[in-house]
């Protein structure tokens, strides 16, 4: 099981804030890896809020493909970052950790943010085709105002080993995952049942859902097709993972629709045990449990500032000022949405809407 | 000296020809004849033989020879259409163990059961009794130390299905109002009917294949399931027609109502429709039989009395033959398109309708026929396990194809065309073979079946049919039933409880609920049927998991 430590803010903050959550978590992770995903970038990158940033690792053979296939694409580098690496022991290095700030090609610039947004996609596609094979590049996003960072380790080690103490990386949202590693060279390993969700998502005829080694590629990748392809409400996203009873659906106002919804997105509910912390590009953060609530997560917090956590302890650490009285432990038919900036946390009930 | 006409045996078969030679013992047969009265096929009877018994008394040896006439049971061995089917009818009222039937598995029955020129026909299933595919395939997914399994008995499950044709999400007629969604109603989009059901359901069986009790025992477990028990089981008529009282009652929409090529009972049906109180649950058009493929339904003319006779619409005692194919229909687009929107029509479109066909190579072609049908309510693939009420010898045991594969690969047929949710999949054919109906149905389900139909194990199951895979009994077709299941011979049926088999039928669809949750909990599943988890299965052998696409454990 991993331990997950997402904090939204209306004032930039570090990362190291959700490292430390992750530090007071610990039992729950085993420190085999770390992701890190920041949005809503501030410091050096708070003028470049429009441009998208393609975050990855690659040798060294594999940054000269990827500048050539950069450039050979009409993207336009605008900034570079690199953590200042330093060396622990017990992490081995690779050649390059980097986020590249790029300009889209020029017969981009006047297009519609989904036809950006597809875009982007099939260059990350394209660049995972080519540097997979040899393992030359791996890249974990291209998206405006998103970084993310991912290596194999304990979560406060790669913190130094990054230099993430020193580096001016700021953002308003950052999601943290201690990894508890239960798939080192297994995938499909776990309890959610991937197979039908993989099949249902692949035969949609969106050409980025692939992959499927890890939950989280599942429950984004559901996300995205419920929000953006479907343009359902966020709420919906519930309703779908954890669909309720014919007996209940009857006495939502959106009963009929409801019904409609679950019977047609029927492979897409997750029967196993999970919790769902995400973001929407609007900056909305949200968690929702499986409906057996058969792990842990609580949000709390004060305006301006929302921590949405595996486990009390982490809450305690990241927002320890706040009414703990007020902390909001989601049960089965809820979803506590925090709104952008962090302004407000609302639960979401699928039986009382 | 004996004369030489009596030991000319050739009009006789030896007992060794015969599938099951009868074990009868002298020393506790009591001669009440109970065994002789039920034999079906009269195979055996009472005889008198002579007895010569030499006896000997006194000090020195002085023979004796005594004839006595003595009564004994005799297996037949002249007439092959009375050789002993191995029911075991004679064991049940044998009030002494004096007599049963012993399979001899060297038998060379097949090579004289075509007397007169008529090849054998029977009821039953296939006959091999090796293990199917189904019966192999194991559960091998186990969440335990990773993440937690669910708990069958605290966790709450929901084993359900659906029947219907879903709309895919992209086409869902849906609006926005207020961040809510709401069904657009200007769009003009039908929006099929679909049933929420178990995935249990109890295969077609006609009124008239089954006696009046047996059928009533089936419905009224059915009835009892869904109001009782709260477990939406649903039944198939099977093509026969419906008694006029069920047509009329709020418990028809438990009932699937079948339309085959003889149209039997259908005419009573559609005058029926005016006065239903409930629509019916389904629709099944009947174009093809697991057991007996390219061959029509038949209901011998012994079978066909009174009741029958006026349910069907027909005379009394004519051979009722469903033609092979809808005669009246020459092409898919006919017989499929039309008949679906005819059917569907009737009910104001209320109704689901979908099609019957026997396991195929093509079925891949009727599938996607259907696929882009968007009145197609599911399609219904019988396996060669499946079985038949009648049928030729040739067509149950040879025609055919199993329903393991070809389930599977028209489940990823569909899931090729992104269609695996809109046509749900009915699986049928050897399902509870050996008794692992839970097992196999969620095997099936796992290959991709939305729903399984089972037929003959609820025979077996809930009324003790015989009938076997070592060609035990089956003598569905000759009405003379010796369970009072298939026949229409009163004296034969008043020997069936409908009440009784109407509580087996209760817990049957209880225990496989149960199991079906022992089964999901320790997979992860809970809410949703696993439809086309192939990740949880495993077979023992390389060549069938490669073929089902599934992985190989030993």
């Amino acid at each position: 099981m991993c331990r997950l430590a997402a904090i939204t803010s209306n004032e930039y903050f570090s990362p190291l804030e959700n490292i430390l959550t992750l530090e007071t978590m610990k039992e729950g992770h085993d420190g085999s890896g770390l992701g890190l995903t920041l949005k809503d970038l501030g410091g050096d990158f708070e003028d470049l809020k429009g441009y998208p940033i393609l975050s990855g690792i690659c040798s060294k053979e594999g940054a000269k493909t990827l500048d050539d296939f950069m450039e050979k694409a009409g993207f336009k580098l605008l900034e570079v970052w690199a953590p200042k690496i330093k060396h622990i022991k017990g992490i081995t290095p690779r050649d390059h950790y980097f986020a590249r700030v790029y300009d889209y090609p020029r017969s981009y610039h006047n297009k519609s943010t989904t036809a950006k947004e597809d875009f982007l996609m099939n260059i990350r596609l394209t660049l995972r085709k080519i540097g997979e094979p040899d393992e030359s590049i791996f890249i974990f996003s291209f998206y405006p105002d998103v970084i993310t960072l991912k290596e194999v380790g304990d979560p406060l080690q790669l913190a130094e080993f990054f230099g993430l103490d020193k580096a001016h990386l700021k953002a308003k949202i950052i999601f943290a995952q201690g990894r508890q590693n239960t798939n080192y060279s297994i995938y499909l390993y776990a309890c959610h049942p991937f197979v039908p969700i993989r099949e249902f998502l692949m035969s949609r005829g969106f050409h980025g859902y692939i992959g499927y080694n890890s939950d989280r590629e599942v429950f984004t990748h559901i996300l995205h097709y419920t929000v953006r392809q479907l343009r359902l409400p966020l709420t919906y996203y519930k309703d779908v993972i954890t669909p309720i009873k014919d007996s209940e659906i009857v006495i939502r106002k959106d009963g009929e629709a409801l019904r409609l919804l679950k019977q047609s997105l029927r492979p897409l509910c997750i029967d196993g045990p999970n919790v769902v912390i995400g973001f929407t590009p609007d900056g909305t953060c949200f968690m929702v449990h499986d409906a057996k609530k058969l792990r842990p997560g609580v949000v709390g917090g004060i305006k301006g500032k929302y921590a949405l956590m595996s486990e009390e302890c982490g809450l305690d650490s990241a927002i320890p000022k706040r009414n703990k009285s007020k902390d909001i432990f989601p049960m089965k038919y809820d979803m506590v949405i925090v709104t952008p900036q962090a302004e407000e946390v609302k639960i979401w009930n699928q039986l009382k809407n | 000296m004996e004369p030489a006409k009596k030991l000319d045996h050739n009009y006789q078969l030896s007992l060794k020809e015969l599938p099951y030679i009868i074990r009868w013992r002298d020393d506790r047969c009591t001669r009440c004849g109970q065994c002789t009265a039920v034999c079906p096929v009269k195979a055996i009877e009472p005889t008198v033989k002579v007895k010569r018994t030499v006896t000997s008394e006194g000090p020195v040896p002085t023979p004796t020879a005594v004839r006595k006439i003595v009564h004994v049971i005799e297996q037949v061995t002249t007439d092959i259409n009375r050789c002993c089917t191995g029911c075991g009818a004679c064991s049940l009222v044998c009030p002494n163990d004096a007599i049963e039937p012993e399979y001899n598995p060297q038998n060379k029955f097949l090579l004289y059961k075509n007397r007169g020129g008529e090849g054998y026909r029977r009821g039953g299933r296939r006959n091999d009794p090796s293990l199917s595919t189904l019966d192999r395939l194991k559960f091998t997914r186990i969440s335990m130390l990773t993440d937690p399994a669910l708990d069958a008995g605290r966790h709450e499950f929901r084993v359900r299905t659906l029947l219907g044709r879903i709309l895919s999400p992209e086409e869902l007629p849906l609006k926005r109002v207020n961040g809510k969604l709401v069904v657009d109603s200007e769009s003009g989009k039908f929006i099929p009917p679909v049933r929420e059901i178990f995935p249990i359901m109890i295969g077609s069986m006609s009124m008239g294949a089954l006696s009046p009790p047996m059928w009533e025992g089936l419905a009224m477990g059915v009835a009892y399931l869904n109001e009782v028990d709260g477990l939406p089981v649903v039944m198939c008529t099977g093509e026969g027609g419906v008694p006029p009282r069920l047509l009329k009652s709020r418990y028809l929409k438990y009932i699937i109502l079948q339309i085959a090529s003889g149209y039997f009972g259908w005419d009573e049906i559609i005058h029926a429709i005016p006065h239903m109180v409930e629509d019916p649950a389904a629709i099944e058009i009947k174009y093809g039989q697991g057991a007996k493929p390219g061959d029509g339904g038949l209901l011998m003319a012994q079978k066909v009395l009174k009741l029958i006779a006026s349910i069907r619409g027909v005379p009394q005692f004519v051979d009722l033959a469903s033609p092979p194919t809808h005669q009246t229909k020459y092409s898919i687009e006919e017989a499929v398109a039309k008949m679906i929107l005819s059917m569907s029509m009737a009910w104001g479109f209320r109704v689901p309708v979908y099609p019957k066909i026997s396991g195929t190579k093509t079925a891949r072609a009727v599938l996607n026929n259907l696929a882009r049908n968007p009145y197609a309510a599911a399609l219904s693939i019988d396996g060669e396990d499946g079985g038949t009420g009648a049928a030729y010898n040739v067509s149950i045991d040879k025609m055919g194809h199993p329903i393991a594969s070809n389930i599977r690969e028209c489940y990823l047929d569909l899931v090729k065309q992104g269609k695996q949710n809109e046509l749900p999949l009915i699986a049928a054919g050897g399902v509870a073979k050996k008794g692992n109906l839970a097992a196999n149905a969620a095997a099936l389900i796992m290959l991709g079946a939305s729903a399984v139909s089972v037929g003959k194990y609820f025979m077996q199951a809930t009324a003790n049919c015989f009938g076997n895979e070592y060609n035990r009994c089956n003598l569905c077709n000759t009405g003379k039933c010796p369970r009072g299941i298939t026949t229409q011979d009163p004296k034969l049926y008043r020997r069936l409880d409908s009440d009784k088999v109407a509580e087996r039928v209760v817990e049957v669809f209880r225990s496989a609920h149960v199991e079906l949750k022992k089964i999901f909990a320790p997979m992860g599943r809970s809410t949703e049927l696993p439809i086309g988890m192939s990740d949880g299965l495993s077979i023992d052998d390389k060549a069938m998991a490669d073929r089902l696409e599934i992985s190989y454990a030993c």
